[in-house]
């Protein structure tokens, strides 16, 4: 796997909020095809080296290359533009609307009305949608039914399905099993492994560590602010993992 | 991967009884409206006329020209409470220059440009408060209610406390006129009232279509296309629904708060242009009464306060309610008090219905 040529190269990432520094020269890869399990305590600074990524925080310094190239990314949507999808925990969703305009929301398709119009294209967005929910495996019964309306696995797999359709070259999820039903976050972590198979590598954060160990390739423990162990996820366990993160084993990259 | 996808589980409307519950919820401003109709026309001599039901739509242009701006800062989890004297503001304003141009220019470029200048002043005062709400963060209720009587203080200064009359040989054929007249000998008539008749003939004739009704219309479409067809519309929504996913999203959030604002008090600058051509004056005060009732017509209409709820037809709705309910009190002889009692009632039933629709569905 490390002949490849990394999808994600982050390196000596740094960021503080006034004298707390969030993330300490943090560097990390992610090749085509795995899933990254990104896990430390609270406050460990797994989100700010995310948002970091995704373009929602600037960083201090160090530097990210997107397939060898380096980017800078000022807003979101820059990130986005470039394939890199994330998925908060807040799922960043319009609750009083359907799926099909979550999906589409900020990118709409247009049509032309009375030749001079511009109208946006609902049925476009109504076939469009199924058709990525179907490849996807994911079943919603009333696609013109408000998000609020839906269970909490179900809008997971909306906000999965809207980063599918654009086109993710890398998925950032943040806690995506948070919240749901026993059920329901497995299905979320088979999605995960179908991101996986499609080609597109996950970064996965979670405080579950069952659900790192049911997706991961390898893991990266974070914690006060530092990369203190990268593991591959077949050679450890959670007992390692736990001890990595809360410090009771030192981690050999300090 | 399970074949099952992720499923869902059983709503609540899929039984009989939610089904009728939720029909009777969306409806209800309709129904309720109904038999407003009825309960007047059965008991009101005179309330179910053509004419009478005209000049309830000819009389509820200025509110509904307000609602409808107001619908769209309503959905988008904001508040307007400017528009009413921003309303006043304009038609001072409109009227000012209406007069003095009307002695130097023809009396058509002195109307055009008197309302150009209103609404001017109108937007002015909408770009203003978008700024204040979206850029400095400041919320809509404190920012609009700055705007409210800064507003409120120009129209009285600029007008020196008195309404200004406009000088205009029959401006107020603009205001009150009909697109259509009806003469049952002379025949059908286009803007104006056939020529020749005499005064007991000219009783006789019927307008079709007073022109504050046709704006209300032409209004009416405009929003509503622009509400349910367009990306402004669609935005409008998702900034109410989740200002933050919006963001995130790609949509320029804050540039599109500003146009709302704008289009919001321009509508109620409409409003005040339409005082003027209907009462031939401008007055500072225009608009006093007319924000809370606005905002009641919105909410009757089923928009949350909460933003991204809300329609259109609703906002309309909700003005026919309380146009009904006054025009209707009004020909019962109920002492005009009364009304605002009712429409009080109404409101707060139009919010619980809401509510205990939300139990239901959501």
């Amino acid at each position: 796997m490390t002949e490849q040529q990394p999808l994600l190269k982050v390196v000596d990432l740094y960021k503080h909020f006034g004298g707390l520094v969030a993330v300490d020269d943090v560097s990390i890869e992610v090749y085509p095809g795995e899933v990254v399990g990104l896990v430390g305590d609270n406050g460990a600074g797994k989100s700010t080296l995310i948002k970091m990524v995704s373009g929602v925080y600037h960083r201090d310094s160090g530097q990210i290359f997107l397939e060898g190239e380096e980017v800078h990314f000022d807003t979101p949507m820059e990130a986005r533009d470039r394939g890199i999808e994330t998925i908060y925990q807040d799922l960043a969703l319009c609750e009083n609307l359907d799926a099909t305009v979550n999906i589409f929301l900020g990118r709409e398709p247009m049509r032309q009305q009375l030749g001079f119009l511009n109208v946006v294209d609902r049925d476009h967005m109504f076939t469009e949608s199924e058709t990525v929910l179907n490849q996807l495996d994911i079943e919603i019964p009333n696609l013109r039914r408000p998000m609020r309306q839906m269970s909490g696995g179900q809008r997971q797999a909306v906000a999965i399905a809207r980063a599918v359709y654009w086109d993710a070259r890398l998925m950032i999820m943040d806690e995506p099993t948070a919240a749901l039903a026993v059920a329901e976050q497995r299905k979320v972590l088979a999605l995960c492994r179908t991101l996986r198979e499609r080609g597109v590598p996950v970064i996965i954060i979670s405080h579950n560590l069952q659900d790192i160990f049911a997706v991961a390739d390898r893991i990266v423990v974070l914690r006060r602010a530092r990369k203190v162990a990268e593991l591959v996820a077949k050679e450890t366990d959670t007992d390692e993992v736990v001890a990595l993160m809360t410090g009771s084993k030192p981690g050999d990259l300090l | 991967m399970e074949a099952s996808g992720v499923s869902a589980s059983p709503a609540p409307s899929r039984s009989a009884r939610g089904r009728a519950v939720r029909t009777i919820g969306q409806a209800w401003a309709w129904l309720f409206l109904l038999m407003l109709l009825v309960f007047f026309s059965l008991t009101g001599e005179g309330f179910f006329s053509p004419f009478n039901l005209q000049s309830i739509l000819a009389n509820s242009a200025i509110i509904l020209i307000m609602a409808l701006g107001q619908t769209f800062v309503i959905l988008s989890a904001g508040i307007d409470l400017s528009t009413g004297y921003v309303m006043g503001m304009a038609s001072v304003v409109g009227a000012i220059v209406m007069s003095s141009l009307a002695q130097t220019l023809p009396v058509p470029a002195a109307i055009f440009i008197g309302m150009a200048a209103g609404l001017a002043s109108g937007m002015t005062a909408g770009l203003v408060n978008g700024l204040i709400i979206a850029r400095l963060n400041v919320p809509p209720f404190i920012a609009t209610l700055g705007m409210f009587s800064i507003a409120r203080g120009i129209g009285f200064v600029l007008s020196g406390g008195m309404p200004r009359p406009i000088f205009i040989k029959n401006l107020g054929q603009l205001g009150n006129g009909s697109l259509l007249y009806v003469h049952p000998e002379a025949g059908v008539s286009f803007l104006s009232r056939p020529p020749g008749l005499e005064a007991a003939q000219l009783r006789q004739v019927v307008g079709i279509l007073p022109h504050p009704v046709t704006l209300s219309i032409i209004l009416v479409i405009a929003c509503y296309w622009v509400l349910s067809r367009t990306k402004f519309g669609l935005y409008t929504y998702a900034v109410g629904g989740n200002a933050e996913a919006s963001s995130r999203a790609g949509i320029p959030v804050q540039r599109h708060i500003i146009k709302i604002y704008m289009l919001s008090v321009g509508m109620a600058a409409i409003a005040g242009l339409l005082y003027n051509v209907r009462f031939t004056n401008g007055a500072a005060n225009a608009g006093e009464a007319l924000l809370i009732t606005s905002i009641a017509a919105v909410v009757i209409g089923g928009a949350s306060l909460f933003g991204g709820e809300g329609t259109i037809i609703g906002t309309v709705i909700g003005t026919l309610i309380i146009a009904v309910i006054t025009n209707g009190f009004v020909i019962l002889g109920v002492n005009a008090f009364w009304q605002f009692i009712a429409i009080g009632v109404v409101i707060i039933l139009a919010v619980l219905m809401d509510q205990a629709k939300a139990r239901l569905f959501d």
